[in-house]
C-alpha cells in the first residue's frame, strides 16, 4: 500500500513536471506567441500544393500514355490542360518571389 | 498494487483535461508556452496509462484474484499467453487498452508532425485530449479495473471460445484500427477548427488512416477465422451487430481511401472527405458503444453495463459538434474544380463511394433496426442473414466490377476508343470464364456465377496493369522483367500496393461466393462402424476418445475419410468441457484440400454416452482463399504503407518554401 502511494506520488510529480516544464524553461521568454502561418504563407502554401498537384499530375498521365492506360487521343486533350495549371502556378509563385 | 493503477488512471484523465482545456487556450489565444505543456500532457497521459497497464498486467500474471477483474476473467489454471489475453477479455482491460493506444497513437502522430504541421498540431491536441478524457473518466468513474474484493483461491475462468490463439491478435487489432482512426479525426478537427484546411491533414494522416484499416481488415479476417475453427456452427461471418460494428467502419475508411486521392489529384470533394473521417470515427465509436453497452446479444459483446449511455452520449455530442465545424466551415472546403466527365477515374471512384457508403448503411439499419423496433413496439425485430446478403450482392457487385474499371480509366475523362481498347481483353477473359464455369456447373447459383465473372475481370485487369507498367518501366531502361516490376512497385507503391489489395478482395469475393453459393451439407446420427457421405466424400466413425487437457476434458469422434475410393487419412471433431468455467464447446474438425482451397468440415453435434455422435458436415468450396486473401490483403498493406523518401523529400523541399522547418 505504502509503496504504492509513494510510485503514486512520484509519478503524480514526474506529470506535473513535464507539464510545467516549457515555463520552467522559459520563464520569460523573449515571445510566447505561437508561430503561424501568416495569409501571405497560406497563399502560397496552396500555390505549392497546386504545382506540385499539377505536376504529379502530368508524370501520371505521361506514365499512363507510356503503359498504353491513356490513349494518344485522350493524352492530347490532357497533357495541354495539365502544363497550363503547372505553369500558372509557377509563375504565381514566381511573381510573389 | 491496484492503488497506483487506480491514481494512474486518475493522473491520465487530469493531464487529459489540463491538455484539453489548456490546449483550445493555447490555440485560442495563440500562446506557445501553453501549448507546448498541453502537449507535454497528453504525452504524459501515455506514460501514466501505460503504468496503469502495467499494473493490471502484473496483476493478471500473479493471478491476484484481489482484483474484481482478474478474479472474473481468469483461473489459475488458465494458459499464460490466454490470462494475457485476459487483458483485453473483459469489458474494463478492453477500455484501458483503447486507452493505452489511443494516448500511444496521439504522442506519436503529434511528435511525427509537430514541426512540419505545427499550426495543426496546435489544435490536434485538444481533440485527442478531449476523446482521452471521456475514456479516462470511464475507466475513474465507470467501469475501472481496478476495482478490489477479498481474494478467492481461484478466479472464475474465461469463456471457453475466448481461449483460442486467434484471441490473442483478433481484439488488439481490431482495436489498433478502431483507435487508429481516431487520428485522421482529430487532424480533420483540428484543421476545420484552425480553418488551416489546406493539403497538410490529409498527407499527415494518409498512412494512419491505412494502418488503421489494414488492422481493421485483418483484424476481421483473424476474427472471421476464430469463427470458423472455433464457433463451430459451420460458417466465419453470421451478419452479427458485433461483427458489423467492424465492419462498417472499414467500409468507411475504404470509401475514404479511395476518395482522398480525388482530392490530392484533382481538389476535389473537400467536404465529402471531411465527412467520410468523421463517420469513420463516429463509427468505430459505434461499434465499440455496440460491444459493450448490452444492447445487442452477441456472442462478440461485453455483458450488460451502464456505460452504453456515456457512450450514447460521447457519440451524439462527437456528431454534432464535428457537423456544426463542417457547416461553418462550408466556404472554405469549396473545391476549385469540377467533375469533366461521367467517364473517368474520378468518377469511378465517386461510384465506388456511393457504393462502400450505400453497403455500410444499409448495415447500419439491419444493425439499428431491432433495437429501434424494440424501443418504438417494445419487441426487437432482427433483420436476418437475407436481408444482409440481398444488399451485398446488389451493392457489392457492382463494387466488384468498379474495382476492376476504375484503375484504367484516366483521370477527367476517357474518350469511347480508349474504353474499348484497354477492356477489351479483360471482358473477353471474363466472358470466357463465364461460359466455361457454366458449363461447369456453376449455374445453380447466379450471383456465385457473376462474382467470378467479375472476378476474373478484375484479375485480368490488374495483370495487364503490372504487366504494361513492367513493359514501360523496361522500355525506360531497366534492366530485365525483375528490376522493372519491382522498381515500378516501388516508384508507386500507393498504386500498385492497391493492386495488391485489389487482388485479395477478389481472392475474398471468390472464397465467399465458392463457400456460400456452391457448399454443401449433410446430417446424420451414427453409431461406431458406420459411415455417411457427402459429395464424394466418405466418412466412417471409427472411435471415440477421451483425455485430461490443461483446463479441459477433451472428448474427440474419430472419423475415417475417403474420397473416390482414396484413402485420406482421419479426422477428429468433438468437444472440451471446460472444468473451471462449466462449460462446454465445440471443437470441430477441419480437413483442407491446398490444391483445390476446399475444406470438409465436421462438427460433432451432440455425443450421447453410449457412444452414439451425431454429426454436422459441411463441405465448403474454396474457402481457403478468404484466409490466403488476408495474406495477400497484408501484403498489400505494407507496400502501400512503406515510408516513400521521394515524397517525404517533395513535402519537405514543399514545408521549406512556405518557412515551415525542413523536417516532419
Amino acid at each position: 500500500m505504502t509503496v504504492a502511494l509513494v510510485l503514486a506520488a512520484g509519478l503524480a510529480v514526474a506529470c506535473v513536471v513535464a507539464v510545467a516544464l516549457p515555463f520552467l524553461r522559459e520563464p520569460e521568454p523573449e515571445s510566447d506567441v505561437l508561430d503561424e502561418l501568416d495569409p501571405e504563407e497560406r497563399k502560397r502554401l496552396e500555390l505549392l500544393e497546386a504545382r506540385d498537384r499539377a505536376l504529379a499530375a502530368l508524370k501520371e498521365l505521361e506514365f499512363d500514355h507510356r503503359t498504353g492506360t491513356v490513349s494518344d487521343e485522350d493524352y492530347r486533350a490532357q497533357v495541354g490542360v495539365l502544363r497550363r495549371e503547372a505553369a500558372a502556378a509557377l509563375r504565381e509563385l514566381g511573381g510573389r518571389g | 498494487m491496484p492503488e497506483l493503477g487506480r491514481a494512474a488512471l486518475v493522473v491520465t484523465l487530469g493531464l487529459s483535461l489540463f491538455a484539453l482545456v489548456a490546449g483550445t487556450a493555447a490555440a485560442l489565444e495563440g500562446r506557445r508556452r501553453l501549448a507546448q505543456s498541453a502537449q507535454n500532457a497528453l504525452v504524459a497521459s501515455f506514460v501514466s496509462t501505460a503504468v496503469a497497464a502495467a499494473v493490471l498486467l502484473s496483476a493478471l500474471l500473479r493471478n491476484d484474484f484481489s482484483f474484481e477483474y482478474v478474479a472474473r476473467t481468469t483461473s489459475r489454471a488458465l494458459p499464460t499467453a490466454y490470462t494475457i489475453s485476459a487483458f483485453w477479455g473483459g469489458q474494463e482491460g478492453s477500455l484501458l487498452l483503447w486507452l493505452l493506444i489511443l494516448t500511444g497513437f496521439a504522442t506519436a502522430a503529434v511528435h511525427l508532425n509537430r514541426r512540419w504541421a505545427r499550426d495543426l498540431i496546435v489544435w490536434v491536441v485538444p481533440v485527442f485530449a478531449a476523446v482521452g478524457s471521456f475514456f479516462a473518466f470511464l475507466l475513474v468513474a465507470v467501469a475501472s479495473p481496478f476495482a478490489t474484493q477479498a481474494a478467492t483461491p481461484d478466479g472464475a475462468g474465461m469463456t471457453p471460445s475466448l481461449q483460442n490463439p486467434y484471441m490473442l491478435a483478433h481484439p488488439p487489432l481490431l482495436y489498433l484500427g478502431y483507435v487508429g482512426l481516431t487520428v485522421p479525426f482529430a487532424f480533420a478537427i483540428a484543421a476545420l477548427l484552425s480553418t488551416q484546411l489546406d493539403e497538410r491533414w490529409l498527407i499527415a494522416t494518409r498512412r494512419w488512416t491505412l494502418f488503421a484499416w489494414a488492422a481493421l481488415g485483418i483484424g476481421q479476417l483473424l476474427g472471421a477465422h476464430w469463427a470458423y475453427v472455433e464457433v463451430g456452427w459451420g460458417g466465419y461471418y453470421a451478419w452479427d451487430p458485433v461483427e458489423n460494428a467492424a465492419l462498417m467502419p472499414w467500409l468507411a475508411a475504404t470509401a475514404f481511401l479511395h476518395s482522398v486521392m480525388i482530392q490530392e489529384k484533382r481538389g476535389m470533394l473537400k467536404v465529402w472527405n471531411m465527412l467520410l473521417v468523421l463517420l469513420a470515427f463516429g463509427l468505430a465509436l459505434f461499434g465499440t458503444f455496440l460491444t459493450r453497452s448490452g444492447v445487442v446479444n452477441s456472442i462478440h459483446s461485453f455483458t450488460q453495463s451502464s456505460i452504453g449511455a456515456w457512450f450514447l452520449a460521447f457519440i451524439v455530442v462527437v456528431v454534432a459538434v464535428s457537423l456544426v465545424l463542417v457547416f461553418l466551415r462550408l466556404p472554405l472546403l469549396r473545391s476549385p474544380t469540377k467533375l469533366e466527365s461521367p467517364v473517368s477515374r474520378e468518377a469511378a471512384f465517386l461510384y465506388n463511394n456511393l457504393l462502400l457508403l450505400a453497403l455500410c448503411l444499409a448495415i447500419l439499419w439491419g444493425v439499428v433496426y431491432p433495437m429501434l423496433s424494440e424501443a418504438v413496439r417494445g419487441e426487437a425485430v432482427v433483420l436476418g442473414r437475407s436481408y444482409y446478403d440481398f444488399f451485398l450482392r446488389i451493392f457489392g457487385l457492382p463494387l466488384l466490377l468498379l474495382m476492376g474499371i476504375g484503375p484504367l480509366i484516366a483521370w477527367r475523362r476517357a474518350s469511347l476508343r480508349t474504353l474499348i481498347t484497354t477492356f477489351r481483353w479483360p471482358t473477353l477473359v471474363a466472358l470466357a470464364t463465364g461460359v466455361l464455369l457454366l458449363f461447369l456447373g456453376a449455374g445453380s447459383s447466379i450471383p456465385g456465377l457473376v462474382a467470378y465473372t467479375f472476378s476474373a475481370f478484375v484479375l485480368a485487369t490488374i495483370v495487364m496493369e503490372f504487366a504494361r507498367g513492367t513493359r514501360a518501366r523496361m522500355a525506360l531502361g531497366a534492366s530485365g522483367w525483375l528490376t522493372a516490376f519491382t522498381s515500378l512497385v516501388a516508384r508507386n507503391r500507393r498504386r500498385y500496393g492497391g493492386y495488391v489489395v485489389h487482388a485479395a478482395i477478389v481472392l475474398l469475393a471468390i472464397g465467399v461466393a465458392g463457400s456460400n453459393a456452391f457448399d454443401s451439407v449433410a446430417e446424420a446420427k451414427l453409431e461406431r462402424g458406420q459411415s455417411m457421405r457427402i459429395g464424394d466424400y466418405t466418412l466412417t466413425y471409427r472411435s471415440l476418445s477421451e483425455r485430461a487437457g490443461a483446463n479441459a476434458t477433451e472428448i474427440r469422434a474419430t472419423l475415417g475419410i475417403r474420397r473416390g475410393g482414396r484413402d485420406l487419412g482421419t479426422l477428429q471433431a468433438g468437444k472440451n468441457a471446460y472444468t473451471v468455467e462449466q462449460q462446454v464447446s465445440n471443437e470441430v474438425g477441419i480437413r483442407s484440400d491446398r490444391l483445390t482451397g476446399e475444406d470438409l468440415f465436421v462438427i460433432a453435434e451432440q455425443i450421447d454416452p453410449n457412444g452414439t455422435v451425431y454429426f454436422r458436415v459441411f463441405v465448403k468450396p474454396l474457402v481457403n482463399l478468404i484466409w490466403l486473401a488476408g495474406l495477400v490483403f497484408l501484403i498489400g498493406s505494407v507496400i502501400t504503407l512503406w515510408p516513400d523518401r521521394r515524397e517525404q523529400r517533395r513535402l519537405v523541399a514543399r514545408a521549406a518554401q512556405v518557412g515551415l522547418p525542413a523536417t516532419r
